[in-house]
């Protein structure tokens, strides 16, 4: 009753393959939108802005990267966190070797090399399968970080071994470096998270992700009804470390402004993003972005609870986020193997047919 | 014979060593995956776990003191008594059973039938509980665990061998603790081979590894079966614990050592215990000798961190199913 498709009548074959097809989902998209664009800038205190926002776009748009490989093309990957210092170090690199660069052009260039050491990790995919591969990609994950680590033309032999970004400015407003302003680096982190999301969104529901979904489903039937599955599954590593990078260049040049590899994108990174999209759903580009809210917003939220209210000792709240999110993928794997993106449609079809049962 | 050259042998034997450590965690995999098809990640935490315990119970901590201090504001953190090591061995095993069941109660029995890759990160799932469980219940600082096994250079060793090098070699430094932990491997390892050749549950359990419903239709207990295997898996993990605590002290760094166990599985294969043994062997001596003869001198090094995983990484790009795997059989 309140959410419906009644009365919706289709006359072009462009209405019928719109990316929201029901009016009701349109209106609801616009609203997020103006809320993401408008709303929350104008209301949004600092804390706010560094402690959920910033974080929430930039891991939403690696979330959405993993879930191409993990949720469309069933390749599981444990490397997210060193494909993210691969998009950081060569965004640094760009910087540095070509000042005159425009930051965008860095950041987009910087998931385009990426997408070819992903391209390269993703190679034994076409050989090793299932949690072997998941074991394969930690070989991307340790040699990267150690490789940023050791060699020291990758962050231009300073003595701390730190990579630190320069100041760079889009429209007039600095986006980088110490004096960088939030509001502008939100936009930034905003537009980019928007329109990667909807390139993804067309990506999936065209040939490629029906490609990539087959190989997921069964990667051997797929094959025998036409799909390659080398240009499938090299697509899929291609376009989501193009995601993870873009990622990890905004983490390190708009949010954390400098970055020592093996504490910014440890191991832990790259399981937090996996959680995301188990959580929020695997194979749903919404689920990727509601995982990451709440996998950013949690930690917040106990810590304001038990830390700021409570006056807990900091380090019970860190051990009780442990076991929360621990607990929490369990009884989300049990109860619903398919995330919150799923509870969601359950939610939906309720709503449709409320107050009947059928 | 020159004096690098036996410095060589010497790193050798120590990754020999180093890869016994490997295999004690490994081990614990295999055996759970056998019988139910679940690849543990927790495993690692479990060793973690049962090393904490063990220092908890040995110091007469009380458990979740911070936690309580926190919540009621009271000043307390210790019982007061000091533990026999053997009697904290056989309580710590008490908490590992403890902690099959509950794990079979609470998360196996409702995930049976999913596919592989839901089970895993399930133990994924259980891994980052058992973190901040533990954490909680212990304290998280570095502990330090001590059973009587002595550590340091073996003298013996070193005097006796010293004659083999010439004026600058000293002899072999193996360290005692090391050569303990290889012989209670070795004496692990065959008693588990025993077991599940010669006793009836052994045959239970690898009746279940074979074919599931076929061993529910001869009347095995498939959820008593998966209670065994955990607690087995558990005592593994407080042998490996306690290995691994005396050596480095029991902190957060020891539940890492399942990442290094999960190359040395892909090369052993996933179902085999000899498997496990012997790819834990080649990783521990094949890093150590990168490190000594590439790594340190010409790549900065620190490649023990990467070698082990581009090892499995290249290797079953040529054998997906390791050295003594199965073959992998697909059909559509």
């Amino acid at each position: 009753m309140f959410y419906r498709e009644v009365g919706e009548f289709k006359t072009s074959y462009r209405s019928d393959q719109q990316t929201f097809p029901i009016a009701l989902d349109r209106t609801g998209f616009l609203v997020t939108l103006a809320f993401a664009f408008v709303i929350i800038p104008l209301t949004m205190s600092e804390y706010w802005a560094q402690a959920v926002f910033l974080p929430f776009l930039i891991f939403g748009i690696a979330a959405i990267g993993l879930n191409i490989l993990t949720g469309y093309c069933g390749q599981v990957s444990l490397g997210s966190g060193g494909f993210m210092a691969v998009g950081a170090y060569s965004c640094y690199k760009l910087m540095t070797g070509f000042p005159d660069m425009n930051i965008v052009v860095c950041i987009l260039l910087s998931g385009g090399v990426t997408a070819f050491v992903g391209l390269l990790f993703g190679l034994p995919s076409l050989r090793i399968k299932g949690f072997y591969l998941a074991v394969a990609t930690l070989a991307a994950q340790f040699f990267l970080v150690w490789m940023f680590n050791k060699v020291g033309w990758f962050y231009n032999y300073s003595a701390s071994g730190q990579i630190t970004a320069p100041e760079r400015e889009i429209f007039g407003f600095i986006v980088t470096g110490a004096k960088a302003e939030t509001l502008p680096v939100y936009y930034v982190c905003l537009v980019m998270l928007f329109s990667l999301a909807i390139l993804a969104r067309n990506l999936t529901r065209g040939a490629f992700g029906r490609k990539w979904m087959a190989i997921r489903d069964m990667d051997i039937a797929a094959e025998i009804i036409g799909v390659n599955p080398l240009m499938a599954k090299l697509t899929a590593f291609a376009v989501s470390s193009f995601y993870v990078g873009i990622s990890g260049a905004l983490l390190f040049a708009l949010y954390l402004g400098a970055v020592e590899v093996g504490e910014a994108f440890s191991i832990q990174k790259s399981f937090l993003i996996l959680f995301m999209i188990i959580i929020g759903g695997l194979g749903s580009i919404f689920g990727s972005l509601v995982g990451a809210a709440f996998m950013i917003g949690m930690p917040v939220l106990l810590k304001n609870l038990l830390v700021t209210n409570l006056g807990w000792p900091g380090d019970i709240a860190a051990h009780l986020e442990f076991m929360i999110v621990g607990l929490l993928i369990v009884v989300f794997l049990i109860l619903e193997p398919h995330g919150l993106a799923m509870l969601w449609r359950i939610i939906k079809e309720k709503l449709r047919i409320w107050p009947f049962a059928h | 014979m020159s004096a690098e050259f036996f410095f060589g042998v010497e790193v050798f034997l120590n990754g020999l060593m180093a890869g016994v450590m490997y295999s004690l965690v490994a081990l614990g995999f295999v055996l759970i995956f056998k019988a139910s098809g679940i690849f543990n990640y927790a495993q690692g935490i479990m060793a973690l776990f049962a090393a904490m315990t063990l220092v908890g119970f040995q110091e007469g901590q009380i458990p979740f003191a911070h936690l309580f201090n926190a919540m009621f504001g009271m000043e307390m953190h210790h019982f007061g008594w000091h533990m026999n090591a053997f009697f904290a061995i056989i309580l710590a095993l008490g908490v590992m059973v403890l902690f099959a069941i509950l794990v079979e109660k609470l998360i196996l029995k409702h995930l049976v039938n999913q596919e592989p890759i839901i089970l895993f990160m399930a133990t994924i799932g259980l891994a980052y509980f058992m973190e901040g469980f533990g954490d909680l219940m212990w304290g998280s600082n570095v502990k330090k665990l001590d059973v009587g096994i002595p550590q340091g250079g073996n003298f013996w060793i070193e005097e006796n061998t010293a004659f083999l090098g010439g004026d600058a070699f000293y002899g072999f430094y193996l360290d005692t603790l090391d050569i303990y932990a290889t012989v209670i491997a070795t004496v692990l390892v065959v008693s588990l081979v025993l077991f599940s050749q010669y006793t009836k549950t052994g045959r239970a359990l690898r009746a279940v590894a074979d074919d599931h419903q076929a061993a529910l239709s001869v009347g095995i207990s498939l959820r008593a079966i998966w209670v065994i295997v955990w607690a087995i898996a558990g005592f593994v993990a407080l042998v490996a614990g306690i290995m691994w605590g005396a050596k480095s002290g029991v902190q957060f760094s020891l539940s890492l050592i399942a990442l290094k166990a999960l190359p040395v599985l892909m090369l052993g294969g996933f179902t085999s215990i000899p498997g496990a043994i012997i790819g834990g062997l080649i990783i521990g001596v094949g890093e150590k000798m990168f490190e000594f003869l590439i790594g340190a001198p010409l790549l900065g090094g620190a490649t023990e961190n990467w070698f082990a995983y581009m090892v499995a990484l290249v290797f079953l790009v040529f054998r997906p199913q390791g050295l003594f795997g199965e073959k992998i059989i697909e059909r559509v």
